[in-house]
């Protein structure tokens, strides 16, 4: 790092925008840091002497004499194991009344693992969530969001998973959490006495949204501090996500970059995969998982925001109301998990993957049925059956409220088959129906 | 190549990866620089020169450089090293050994050997002295994992020439001098197995390039059946996110009859390339009983790593193949996801601030892409010996729209298309490539046709146009069963649409996770296939039209055994019997 002993302050902006502002100076290094009148900067393009800087607080108020000091470094967090039970602001700042952390100083947006050194994930994350250790099994080293609607339940089925999954330590990043929804995390966190394994560093409504920028990358710096360093399972918490991307198309229209589908930055898809594949399971030991949130309008996946993230993670959690049975339900036809074959029949029991398959093209036909009876056609007898199959198995498996181990979950489902079809109808491999099926 | 006094320059201005450097004297496009940032030397390559200012874009983070930093240029395009050794290895998009890296992170400006410069290979020569050669021609052979690598005249070798020495056999390090030849004016130059070249230009050392006319094995039915690839063919698979691109191609590159299968990770996730490294050197070639890895090379670029080795990642595999294919042997060359090439292009127009095309992709895109499928393709070398390069690229289409700009071009590039759909992987049928609206040029080819007749069966083009008819017939019975309602339509109606629903189960629907059903030896493609249309072919008796999807049911459940069975075992006997059973009894 550069000597900080002389630093030149300039005191002369040639140019402001609602993000940026732009002056002559010179020795300054790409994407280091600066202080304008006291707000945090960085800089984001150097053309000669005219240095670019984006401020995180945005520029109201900036005069064009405003103080500018160059720190000559990228921005940082300082990491040790005294971040346990903390809450940050997005700069990596104490916002819990506690003292500042001792230990040592890293760059956040460290560079990527070389994917030599990763180890295949291979351990089985247990929710008790049937919707989701049934048909979309997680798996530690992951990275998947829940897409949902904003009305729906998704802080909450975030924390419950944080809480049930075992991690070492649970690292919370809230971008535009409103107060209320930082508020419940703290408190779950608190009633479930997990505080001590718990780091947040949230930016609230409150803050200016792009400080938000800030958040993913403190947060992966503080989990690979745990992951490689010490060896830890480390589950992030990213929400919302697509609150974050707004940011980014702020900043990127604010400095007239063409913007591509959606007014996002033509480099969304590279953003948001430098922040998931942060995810990793080291051979020794050592993990990140990442669950993120990313909010949907109008239920949209098409959208730039949900389109670009289905490509980079492992899969996607649609969270959805069944009005049949007045709950919110793992919706499972556009809910995966990708790397659930690594798990699935092998620390599961071997029936899980067929049960699983076959259960979903039956949920599949009472949909089909469903719209028969809509459009007014009359039904069959195999069209009635998988109507009440798919009303049973909503209620007792894809309910979130659903709380019991994966043998159970496949029993629930055996019975089910069992009571409403036929060994033909369900097709599965003769030797599990002749070990498993109820009779 | 090498000039004299290399060029420098100081850089002037920097948006994250584009920097702008003013130069002092001459350079190329595409020419590559290394830029001093401390201690570290960050590599570049020209991609605009606008007066004395070169647009260089880095392959590595730009944090913490300056203007005023010294950049050399290095007098040549960005090349690769080709010579023995590179199989089973893992590179980065510009071909650094990722194994022989550092650390658990990459590392800023560490550039590693892509060949290994201590191991001896046992040469065997094949050319003598007095020889007349030219480039790509084969001077001696070593074995490469059991490939018969052959060493060959470096490609930018311009002209012939007469080999004045070459060594005996014996065993000899990549670097050892193997051979002098000398051009028509007398000059002589020393040849040792180690060659560059320009990863943007396609290597041309070969004679002719017809038609690909082969059939390409991939156990994949419902391509090998419905829509084949031919040796040396290209294709492409559009998917929305999570309909299979990635399993289909992992699959393919498992079970393909291909010499060397080269993996571009190009932008997409590195745990599927981690499970190529994990899987690979555990996984049998069922064709040689060799590990599946020792066939296998890995570009690794992916979504995290920099952007425009990205771009450079799907050239570097390419030119790997092309080296290969010079050697006489069947290259299948994957790159999963060419939309992530294509938005490197666009990332680094945007900062060049050129007028963009379509989705703000350059206007160029269509030309780029074609460009390079051109250079797959089938060859006759100039020995007479053949070799091939088929192609497959996935393309992750935003929004799943297929309109968008990258599928279109290359649309108009690969002459296989196998488009997933989003409806059926929600359904769960994959591979979710869809029957109807896929296709293969290929079968038009005459040549192609012969040679299925030939080696398939005299027959099997009518029953493969059968098969896509039932299935065509099918889709309509079912969109009138939709509008009518089940007891609206005729029972043969139901009947039509539970045929279609057999091929679909059976032929079409292939579990990529079952250790028999995921890969089917054309032979037995070709015993499904005429046994479903047997099936097809029979008139039954319905009273209701409930009657026919449970009898359909349990038939698709008897085949469905088979297909999960061992070929001709007892088990697949077995269930092939109850199958006859059920077909009897329901027969006219
Ligand atoms: N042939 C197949 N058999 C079984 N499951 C499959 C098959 N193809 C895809 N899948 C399922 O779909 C998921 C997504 O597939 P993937 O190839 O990663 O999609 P994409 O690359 O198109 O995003 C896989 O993790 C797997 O669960
Ligand atoms: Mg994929």
């Amino acid at each position: 790092m550069e000597s900080q002993a002389f630093q030149k302050v300039y005191t002369k902006l040639t140019n402001i925008t609602k993000a940026t502002v732009t002056l002559k100076a010179d020795g300054v290094g790409y994407d280091e840091i600066a202080s304008v009148n006291g707000k945090l900067a960085q800089v984001v393009k150097i053309t000669g002497d005219d240095i670019t800087l984006q401020i995180f607080e945005g520029t109201e108020g900036i005069p064009t004499n405003a103080e500018v000091s160059f720190l000559g470094k990228p921005p940082q967090l300082t990491v040790s194991d005294e971040l346990a039970g903390r809450f940050f602001n997005a700069y990596g700042a104490p916002i819990d009344g506690g003292p500042e952390i001792q230990g040592e100083v890293r760059d956040i947006g460290s560079p990527s693992v070389n994917p030599v050194r990763r180890k295949q994930p291979s351990n089985l994350i247990a929710t008790g969530i049937a919707g989701i250790d049934l048909n979309n099994t997680l798996v530690s080293g992951q990275k998947i969001p829940f897409f949902a609607d904003p009305d729906q339940p998704y802080n909450q089925v975030m924390a419950m998973v944080a809480l049930r999954a075992k991690a070492d330590k649970i690292i919370l990043g809230g971008m535009g959490l409103t107060n209320d929804d930082y508020l419940y995390f703290k408190n779950v966190f608190d009633n479930a006495g997990a505080l001590d394994r718990i780091i947040s560093f949230v930016n609230t409504t409150e803050n200016p949204p792009v400080e938000r920028l800030l958040v993913p990358d403190m947060a992966l710096t503080a989990a690979e501090y745990f992951a490689v360093d010490k060896n830890e399972s480390v589950l992030v918490l990213l929400t919302d996500m697509t609150l974050y991307a707004d940011a980014l198309s702020i900043v990127s229209n604010r400095m007239d970059q063409i913007p591509s589908k959606d007014s996002m930055p033509g480099s969304l898809y590279s953003d948001l995969a430098k922040i998931y594949e942060k995810a990793v399971q080291f051979p020794s030991g050592g993990s990140i998982t990442i669950i993120a949130v990313t909010t949907l309008s109008g239920g949209d996946i098409t959208h730039a925001i949900p389109d670009n993230t289905g490509y980079i993670t492992e899969g996607q959690l649609f969270l959805r109301r069944d009005s049949d049975i007045g709950k919110v339900i793992v919706d499972p036809f556009r809910s995966l998990s990708r790397l659930k074959q690594l798990v699935i029949g092998k620390q599961t029991r071997e029936d899980h993957p067929q049960v699983m398959n076959s259960a979903i093209r039956l949920y599949a036909d009472a949909a089909n049925a469903r719209t028969k009876l809509e459009n007014g056609f009359d039904l069959t007898d195999y069209d009635e059956r998988t109507l009440k199959f798919a009303r049973e198995y909503s209620d007792s498996i894809l309910a979130i409220d659903v709380n019991v181990g994966t043998d159970t979950m496949l029993d629930i489902t055996w019975d089910l088959f069992s009571k409403h079809f036929k060994k033909a109808e369900v097709a599965i491999r003769e030797s599990l129906v002749e070990k498993y099926w109820k009779s | 190549m090498e000039k004299e006094n290399k060029t420098t320059g100081k850089v002037v201005g920097i948006v994250s990866n584009l920097v702008m450097v003013e130069v002092n004297g001459p350079i190329a496009q595409n020419e590559i620089c290394y830029i001093s940032l401390e201690k570290e030397r960050l590599m570049a390559e020209v991609i605009k020169v606008v007066g004395k200012h070169a647009y260089v874009q880095v392959f590595e983070s730009t944090r913490g450089l300056k203007p005023g930093s010294v950049a050399e240029f290095q007098g040549h395009l960005l090349e690769v090293t080709l010579g023995p050794g590179i199989l089973s290895r893992n590179y980065d998009g510009l071909q650094n050994d990722l194994d022989k890296m550092e650390g658990i992170f990459l590392k800023r400006g560490e550039y590693t050997d892509p060949l290994n410069r201590e191991k001896k290979w046992e040469f065997k020569p094949i050319v003598k002295v007095g020889d007349e050669v030219q480039a790509g021609a084969w001077l001696g052979e070593v074995n490469e994992n059991d490939q018969p690598h052959k060493v060959m005249v470096p490609f930018k070798m311009k002209g012939t020439f007469k080999i004045k020495e070459i060594v005996s056999e014996g065993e000899y390090t990549v670097d050892h001098k193997i051979a002098v030849v000398t051009d028509d004016d007398g000059n002589d130059t020393d040849l040792t197995m180690v060659q560059k070249w320009p990863v943007k230009v396609a290597i041309g050392s070969y004679k002719e390039k017809p038609r690909p006319f082969k059939l390409l094995e991939t156990g994949v039915r419902c391509m090998d059946t419905l829509n084949p690839i031919t040796e040396g063919g290209t294709g492409f698979i559009p998917g929305p996110f999570g309909t299979g691109k990635t399993v289909l191609q992992h699959a393919i590159s498992k079970q393909a009859e291909a010499d060397i299968v080269i993996i571009a990770a190009c932008g997409e996730r590195a745990n599927e390339v981690v499970e190529i490294f994990t899987e690979f050197p555990e996984l049998e070639d069922p064709r040689t009983g060799k590990k599946l890895i020792e066939r296998t090379i890995i570009i690794a670029n992916t979504s995290n790593m920099p952007v425009a080795a990205r771009e450079a990642s799907v050239y570097t595999a390419m030119t790997i193949g092309e080296y290969y294919r010079a050697m006489g042997l069947k290259v299948l060359l994957m790159a999963d996801s060419t939309s992530r090439w294509a938005q490197a292009l666009r990332e680094m127009s945007n900062r060049l601030e050129e007028l963009p095309g379509p989705d703000a992709f350059p206007m160029d895109l269509s030309a780029v892409i074609s460009n390079f499928y051109s250079r797959a393709g089938f060859v006759y070398l100039n020995n007479g010996k053949t070799g091939s390069i088929t192609f497959i690229g996935t393309v992750s289409p935003a929004g799943g729209n297929l309109k968008e700009p990258v599928t279109e071009s290359t649309r108009k590039a690969a002459r296989c298309f196998y488009g997933l759909s989003q409806a059926r992987a929600d359904s769960k049928r994959y591979p979710a490539i869809d029957p109807i609206d896929s296709y293969s040029k290929y079968l038009e080819y005459p040549e192609v046709q012969e040679n299925l007749e030939t080696n398939v069966g005299d027959s099997w083009l009518k029953e493969v146009t059968k098969a896509k008819d039932v299935l065509l017939r099918g889709k309509e019975a079912m969109e009138q069963i939709n509008i009518l309602g089940d007891d609206g339509v005729p029972i043969s109606f139901h009947e039509t649409f539970w045929k279609s629903e057999l091929i679909d189960f059976v032929i079409l629907q292939q579990d990529a996770f079952d250790k028999i059903d995921a890969s089917t030896p054309m032979k037995r493609q070709q015993y499904m296939l005429s046994k479903v249309l047997d099936v097809v072919d029979s008139s039954f008796v319905f009273s209701h039209f409930e009657d026919v999807s449970s009898f359909f049911k349990e038939v698709i459940n008897e085949f469905k055994q088979m297909n999960y069975s061992e070929f001709e075992s007892d088990k697949f006997k077995q269930h092939e019997g109850a199958l006859n059973e059920l077909l009897k009894k329901q027969a006219n």
